[in-house]
């Protein structure tokens, strides 16, 4: 009788259903998976190591690096982590700016995911409709910070800078003429805020179009339904936190269990899955691009009728305005201070937590009173799934990893690190 | 979380834990809690299964190395000269509560902690990243392989005396045709000096 012997066989890092550098190694016995053993780290840049020979301020882009499709949840992480540890007050019309642009970063990883998720399973018009309003999103980062992607735009004690009265306009070119152009930049006439606002009227019908496209979508079902099914004591006990918990059918979401910044304030549901499979997590997933709408919606509302400062005015953590320093010879004094040498952070450590797209992103930091950190750990959500994928393709068809993997979320900036 | 609950919280731990117990604060609101080395296994059980416990998930567990860490913190808190420490964040979804707790290992040579993966399974990468990273050994560990470095990497990179530039560094070598490792060529060079002040720079005070 001839021998029978298992296939292993190799997935990446360069493959496109790989979400970037993910090697895996795969057991294969016919086209079942038997074994999956994820190598990471082909990204790895020792971000944590970075930040311990850097000011504080100095590490705050590296954080849009991590998660680089959730640029602005990532810093919030971590500015907030230096705010616990320097006990500072941060203004309620920056918290009300952070809450929207981390609403708006969520629309931005959804609209991705979506985008990458059916495009490996086999439906290619998702990833042009999903990139059709990420185009918009990512104006508003532009507007708000000059940068697409990496805006570091949140600061220890506050935001960079208040909201733009302007949008960044289309300009004529040989393809778009005066005519066309002029339609392009109808909606960017107005503030910042009256493009966000148009997009959030704009956006649930854009859902609905999602939604026409996949929801009921026999293939889309196919493959979706009752693969990577995870039952809620298992999510608990592998980590798992944000729509990979609560599609397990688990009610947790920090934003309501330990709402931080103002999200006591505002109004919003958590869609919770049953089953624990991957179609329950995209159901969770497109509910969540709603409920962050309507979260844009009510900041909108706040932003335009409460004006008012958006960084502390405290000088040994924030910059003072130019004009002010200009005038001012302390006002100078602490500028040159905070630029050349930074701030200082008193010893001790924290730990704070963001719903991130993903999960919970954790910033663990313990300072020993420099202008430096001591250590920084970064809590990235995808690690701990990761880490599952193993359990959840055991015995599933090849075709179905690229799907868990889909499902997962999978960025590899913030799980290498 | 409320005070309330944490004053509660604190109850039941030095109940449930007794001697096992080496130190005990709260600071911002945060629990911390250190424990022996030796019982980690014991207490991480407890932590997990006590009903009025029930530390479902383990949120986070990462390696710390304290050899420049010179502040009067760490005496109070049971270190006594010991390098490395594993962390523990803990969160209890069925009582909405975090924990930390900290291990140190007790030989700086060749520090070593019990694996608490039996307890929550999602601990085998995190263990697996504090031992690449800092050459913490997990006893009983499944399957303690290097993570996040280079295949064939030497030495632990977050040491705090492992350099920030490493001792390698790779290249493709036009003569040899392939890719190659040498003794890296930059210099270390230090952008803005790290500063402590007697008095705190910023208003705040501990």
């Amino acid at each position: 009788m001839a021998e029978i012997r298992n296939y292993t066989m190799n997935f990446g890092p360069q493959h496109p259903a790989a979400h970037g550098v993910l090697r895996l190694v795969l057991e294969l016995d016919g086209e079942v998976v038997r074994r999956a053993d994820p190598h990471i780290g082909l990204l790895h840049r020792a971000t944590e190591k970075l930040a311990e020979n850097k000011t504080y301020l100095q590490s705050v882009p590296y954080m849009d690096r991590l998660d680089y499709v959730s640029m602005m949840v990532n810093e919030h992480a971590y500015v907030m982590a230096i705010e616990k540890l320097l006990q500072i007050e941060v203004p309620i019309r920056a918290q009300y700016i952070r809450v929207m642009f981390d609403e708006i970063t969520r629309i931005l990883n959804h609209l991705l995911w979506i985008g990458a998720h059916a495009l490996d399973v086999g439906a290619m018009t998702m990833f042009l409709y999903a990139f059709r309003e990420r185009e918009d999103l990512m104006d508003c980062y532009e507007a708000v910070s000059g940068a697409r992607l990496h805006a570091a735009y949140y600061r220890p004690g506050g935001v960079y800078r208040d909201l733009p009265d302007t949008m960044p306009k289309y300009q004529s070119s040989k393809i778009h003429d005066e005519k066309q152009t002029r339609l392009r930049n109808a909606n960017r006439e107005g503030s910042l805020l009256d493009f966000i606002e148009d997009f959030t009227n704009r956006f649930p019908t854009y859902v609905d179009e999602y939604e026409t496209l996949l929801t009921d979508n026999r293939i889309w079902k196919q493959r979706l339904v009752d693969i990577g099914v995870v039952s809620p004591e298992r999510a608990k006990a592998l980590g798992f936190t944000g729509p990979m918990l609560r599609g397990s059918g688990v009610e947790w979401d920090l934003r309501k269990k330990q709402p931080y910044e103002v999200y006591d304030r505002l109004e919003f549901d958590i869609p919770v899955g049953v089953n624990g499979d991957c179609y329950d997590r995209y159901l969770v997933r497109m509910e969540e691009f709603r409920q962050s709408n309507r979260i844009i919606k009510q900041c909108v509302d706040w932003l335009r009728k409460n004006p008012g400062p958006v960084i502390t005015d405290n000088h040994k953590v924030a910059p003072p305005s130019r004009v002010t320093m200009k005038q001012n010879m302390e006002e100078m004094i602490h500028h040159f201070k905070l630029f050349t040498e930074g701030i200082h952070v008193p010893p001790g450590e924290a730990y704070v937590a963001v719903e991130h797209p993903k999960g919970e992103f954790g910033i663990y930091l313990v300072s020993n009173g420099a202008n430096k950190p001591y250590r920084l750990k970064i809590r990235a959500p995808g690690f701990a799934h990761l880490a599952a994928l193993d359990e959840m393709s055991r015995g599933h068809m090849i075709s179905d990893v690229v799907a868990i993997i889909g499902t997962q979320d999978i960025v590899f900036g913030e799980i290498d690190r | 979380m409320t005070t309330l609950q944490q004053n509660n919280f604190s109850e039941v731990l030095t109940n449930r834990l007794g001697e096992k117990l080496v130190n005990f604060h709260v600071q911002h609101g945060e629990l911390t809690i250190v424990v022996d080395a030796r019982e980690i296994s014991a207490v991480s059980k407890i932590l997990r299964d006590d009903a009025a416990l029930l530390f479902d998930t383990l949120i986070d567990l990462c390696g710390m190395d304290y050899l420049t860490y010179d502040d009067d913190l760490s005496e109070e808190s049971g270190r006594n000269a010991k390098r490395f420490a594993v962390v523990y964040h803990l969160l209890s979804v069925e009582k909405n509560c975090r924990l930390r707790m900290r291990v140190f290992a007790d030989n700086n040579e060749f520090p070593a902690v019990d694996s608490v993966t039996e307890i929550w399974p999602v601990a085998n990468w995190f263990e697996r990243e504090a031992f690449d990273l800092y050459g913490i050994v997990f006893s009983n560990h499944p399957d303690l392989r290097r993570i996040l470095t280079d295949y064939g990497f030497i030495g632990n990179p977050f040491r705090k005396d492992f350099p920030l530039t490493g001792y390698v560094e790779m290249r493709y070598d036009e003569q040899q045709k392939r890719v190659i490792y040498q003794p890296v060529s930059i210099e270390p060079r230090e952008i803005t000096p790290l500063v402590r002040r007697e008095e705190y720079y910023g208003d705040c005070e501990l």
